[in-house]
């Protein structure tokens, strides 16, 4: 969490103070340190904490123990909450096979949070990126397994496919909402469902499905078109790790310069803050809706795409896992920053990673995690739950980050 | 829209206008897609005989609906060819909506007996299974009208139907399933009571609240299906209710199948349909619900306790969708399985918006989706040559039209999802 320092610098507060709030919002520097470190460390904490009661709480075993022999009952508890926590930790930063279990974790998650991310920065609440996972992996899958290039080629070419197919999955909410004012949380979690048949039936048609198989199941992309491994020549078929992580890195990096660097990105940010004013000042809304769902749904693309590239490398029902729904949790974690994003990634990514340790070495399933990422969200989003209980000043009240079906 | 001048006459507006015209256009497509499709499809297939009473009803020996497919589609495509035409020329005025569900109605025909024609199939079967698949997405977009009737935006309906399954099955199994009904109800009432403190309180907002209850739902159900569920069976397997038969209106034929031959659930729901709608609008709760709801404000200025207001109703909504997801246990399978509810909440979110955020409306629009899933399970029974995935994604493609204002664009209540800050 500490490596993204660049958002934690104090703000210069020369102008009125409601002026200095619109400046930081536009400037994306619009959080203090206690809000951007502080309460997500300690949200993060919290949640962690709450999850040693559910190990404990639903341990019937020892529940039934604590009547007749509580020192049997406290040592079993511990046991398992010690045993699990301990698995989480070595099975994220615990060995280098692990960190690169946390680097393949956390790449999908970072392009998926910055799909979340960019659609809150312009008022738009993406549940979508499931579904713009799902699409842009099938076109990501298609390319990598019909064309025959060398790597410099490939590759891109199966990324750029998955930006698209995921883009036009994404714009049309955008569209949808800026056209007929349809509600994109409604919209993006219908096109979620649409795109999982989709997918299935695309994975038994001619055109996708392995040769020889009846379930849906396609080919395997050519290795042309895979994201290379980062220890390759280690020859450890267990340390996963792939170029994946930089190219997330340097998406990132992109989405930040295209948010706050950008006209484009003041657009995005000032229909976000206020579309009747942005309106007014001459911005097309409509294109604007319409391209950041497009630039959502393309990162979300690629965040499928990485996970047929650099993990599965061939396509079977539900390939996105449901990244795209902890994208959202993450990019609230990340304060719709794209540094706070990518360090929200890697703790995502460690907690997966972790969380499947957790799952093979004790009897903890790895749901937990669900509730812990649950937990760290509820905390970020109402910062007085942090500030009653560790009795600290936590910056800015709580948010509106989405709109009504009305707006 | 732009400002329009009253005059006597209703004046339509550009939107209007351009509505009627879609529609039109939609009738025309319908029709050649009708005429092509189904009506040229099942030319010498024969006829398609749609079962209208099962073996065991009282008059078992009512005639059954025999269609000559063939024929049926033509006469439907050249309505559907004539409606186009009258909309597009004069248009249908106040009857436009009820012109459109004759025409899906129709088109849904027209389908079934090209999918049965030359066999026969129960539609009664069907009809009752649609009326039991409408009844969790009804109950959780109930939660939904109430809580948005006073401006609580509830997401949270998903998360408050699995965690109502879970405790339904748990205490069901342990106790008695009455038991684990009322205590799946009062499930809803915590979750609910989360969702109203988050956001009425703590002004979270009130979409993310919701998102974030259903994961937390997800994780800790699914959590404690792993750890507790999968080793201790006596805690999943309640007892189900058995259908109770309406004396005499069971023995109608047809109708009494489908609506008075169901489990309690089903009776419940209508009840509660029609309980919350002369609530919202014929008694004092309604309108003091529906003025914090549109216009907080002035409600406060008139001494209604806006607050107040909030966490009841999202409560009684939380209750609702928390009896809703015992339907998952004591009303159907009697088994908690890790994210049973699949979705469902959300289709009732959609349902609720469909349906104009009124209870009537919202239990149609149920149907509407509950119809679509007995279809697609009846569909690959009877073979047709459409892939079980596209009858999966319909009702989903169905909402998104109908949400982007294929049926007049729907008003939510005007203060939906705004926290209010007393001063």
């Amino acid at each position: 969490m500490s490596d993204d320092n660049h958002i934690d610098e104090p703000q210069e507060t020369s102008e009125g103070a409601a002026g200095s709030k619109l400046f930081q919002d536009l400037t994306g520097l619009g959080v203090d340190w206690r809000s951007a470190l502080l309460v997500p460390a300690l949200a993060i904490l919290t949640a962690l904490i709450v999850g040693v009661f559910v190990i404990a709480f639903t341990d019937l075993e020892a529940l039934r123990l604590w009547g007749s022999d509580p020192g049997a009952a406290w040592s079993k508890t511990w046991g398992s909450i010690s045993g699990g926590y301990k698995a989480l930790f070595v099975g994220s930063f615990g060995s280098l096979r692990a960190v690169s279990e946390t680097m393949v974790g956390a790449t999908p998650l970072i392009l998926g949070g910055l799909s979340v991310a960019i659609g809150f920065r312009a008022g738009l609440f993406n549940i979508g990126t499931e579904g713009q996972m799902l699409m842009g992996g099938m076109v990501a899958i298609w390319v990598g397994v019909t064309f025959q290039l060398p790597i410099f080629l490939h590759l891109p070419l199966a990324l750029i496919g998955a930006a698209i197919g995921g883009g036009v999955w994404g714009a049309v909410p955008g569209l949808l909402r800026a056209k007929t004012g349809a509600h994109e949380v409604i919209t993006t979690i219908m096109l979620n469902l649409i795109a999982f048949n989709l997918v299935v039936y695309l994975l038994k048609s001619g055109i996708f499905q392995a040769e020889g198989r009846d379930d849906p199941i396609s080919e395997a992309v050519a290795v042309s078109a895979r994201f290379p491994r980062l220890f390759g020549f280690l020859d450890d078929s267990q340390v996963r790790v792939t170029a994946g992580i930089i190219f997330a890195v340097l998406i990132a990096w992109l989405i930040y310069w295209l948010l706050f660097k950008s006209t484009l990105g003041f657009e995005f940010r000032a229909v976000g803050m206020n579309p009747h004013g942005a309106h007014y000042a001459g911005m097309n809304v409509v294109f604007l809706y319409t391209a950041v769902m497009a630039v959502a749904g393309a990162l979300g693309g690629l965040a499928g795409a990485d996970q047929i590239l650099s993990i599965l490398y061939r396509g079977s029902p539900g390939f996105s896992a449901g990244i795209g729904f902890d994208a959202i949790a993450l990019a609230l974690l990340g304060r719709s920053h794209p540094a706070g994003v990518v360090a929200a990634g890697v703790l995502f990514g460690a907690l997966r990673s972790g969380g499947q340790v957790m799952q093979v070495e004790t009897d903890l399933s790895i749901d937990l995690i669900l509730v812990v990422q649950a937990l760290i969200v509820v905390f970020i989003a109402a910062p007085a739950l942090i500030k009653a209980i560790y009795r600290v000043r936590t910056g800015r009240a709580a948010e509106q980050l989405t709109t009504g079906w009305g707006a | 829209m732009t400002a329009i001048p009253e005059t006597q006459k209703h004046v339509y507006s550009p939107a209007e206008l351009r509505r009627a015209r879609y529609l039109g256009i939609t009738y025309i497509v319908l029709a050649l897609f009708v005429l092509w499709f189904f009506a040229v499809g099942s030319v010498g297939e024969g006829d398609s005989t749609l079962k209208l009473v099962k073996p065991t009803d009282r008059f078992k020996n009512f005639p059954n609906l025999v269609l000559p497919a063939a024929i049926f589609s033509f006469v439907v495509a050249a309505v559907f060819a004539s409606l186009g035409a009258v909309q597009l020329t004069r248009g249908f005025k106040r009857l436009g909506n009820v012109v459109l569900a004759i025409v899906l109605l129709l088109f849904v025909f027209s389908f079934l007996t090209w999918a049965a024609a030359g066999k026969s199939f129960s539609f009664v079967g069907m009809m009752q299974e649609t009326v039991k698949r409408s009844i969790p997405i009804a109950l959780g977009a109930m939660s939904g009208v109430l809580s948005e009737r006073v401006a609580v935006i509830n997401i949270a309906i998903e998360g408050q139907l699995l965690g109502g399954a879970f405790v339904a099955a748990v205490v069901g199994s342990a106790i008695n399933p009455w038991v684990g009904v009322v205590a799946a109800t009062l499930t809803g009432v915590v979750l609910g009571w989360v969702l109203a403190v988050m956001a009425i309180r703590y002004r979270v907002d009130q979409i993310i609240v919701g998102v974030v209850i259903n994961l937390f739902v997800l994780g800790l159900t699914s959590f404690m299906t792993q750890r507790i569920l999968n080793d201790n069976p006596q805690f999943n397997g309640s007892e189900v209710f058995k259908s109770i038969e309406i004396p005499l209106l069971a023995d109608i034929p047809f109708f009494g199948a489908v609506l008075f031959k169901q489990n309690i659930f089903v009776y419940a729901t209508f009840v509660l349909v029609a309980v919350l709608t002369y609530g919202l609008f014929n008694t004092k709760w309604g309108l003091r619900s529906r003025a914090v709801g549109e216009h907080p404000k002035a409600a406060d200025t008139l001494g209604i306790n806006v607050y107040g207001y909030r966490y009841l109703n999202t409560l009684l909504g939380g209750a609702i969708a928390g009896f809703g997801g015992a339907y998952f246990i004591q009303g159907s399978v009697g088994q908690f399985d890790e994210n049973m509810t699949n979705g469902r909440g959300f289709i009732g979110l959609a349902a609720m918006i469909f349906g104009r955020w009124h209870p009537v409306g919202a239990l149609s629009a149920a149907l509407v989706f509950g119809f679509a899933e007995s279809l697609s399970g009846k569909l690959s029974i009877l073979q047709t040559p459409i892939p079980s995935e596209f009858l999966g994604m319909a009702p989903y493609i169905v909402t998104i039209i109908v949400v982007a204002g294929l049926v007049g664009k729907a008003r939510p209540p005007a203060a939906d999802g705004q926290p209010y800050i007393k001063e």
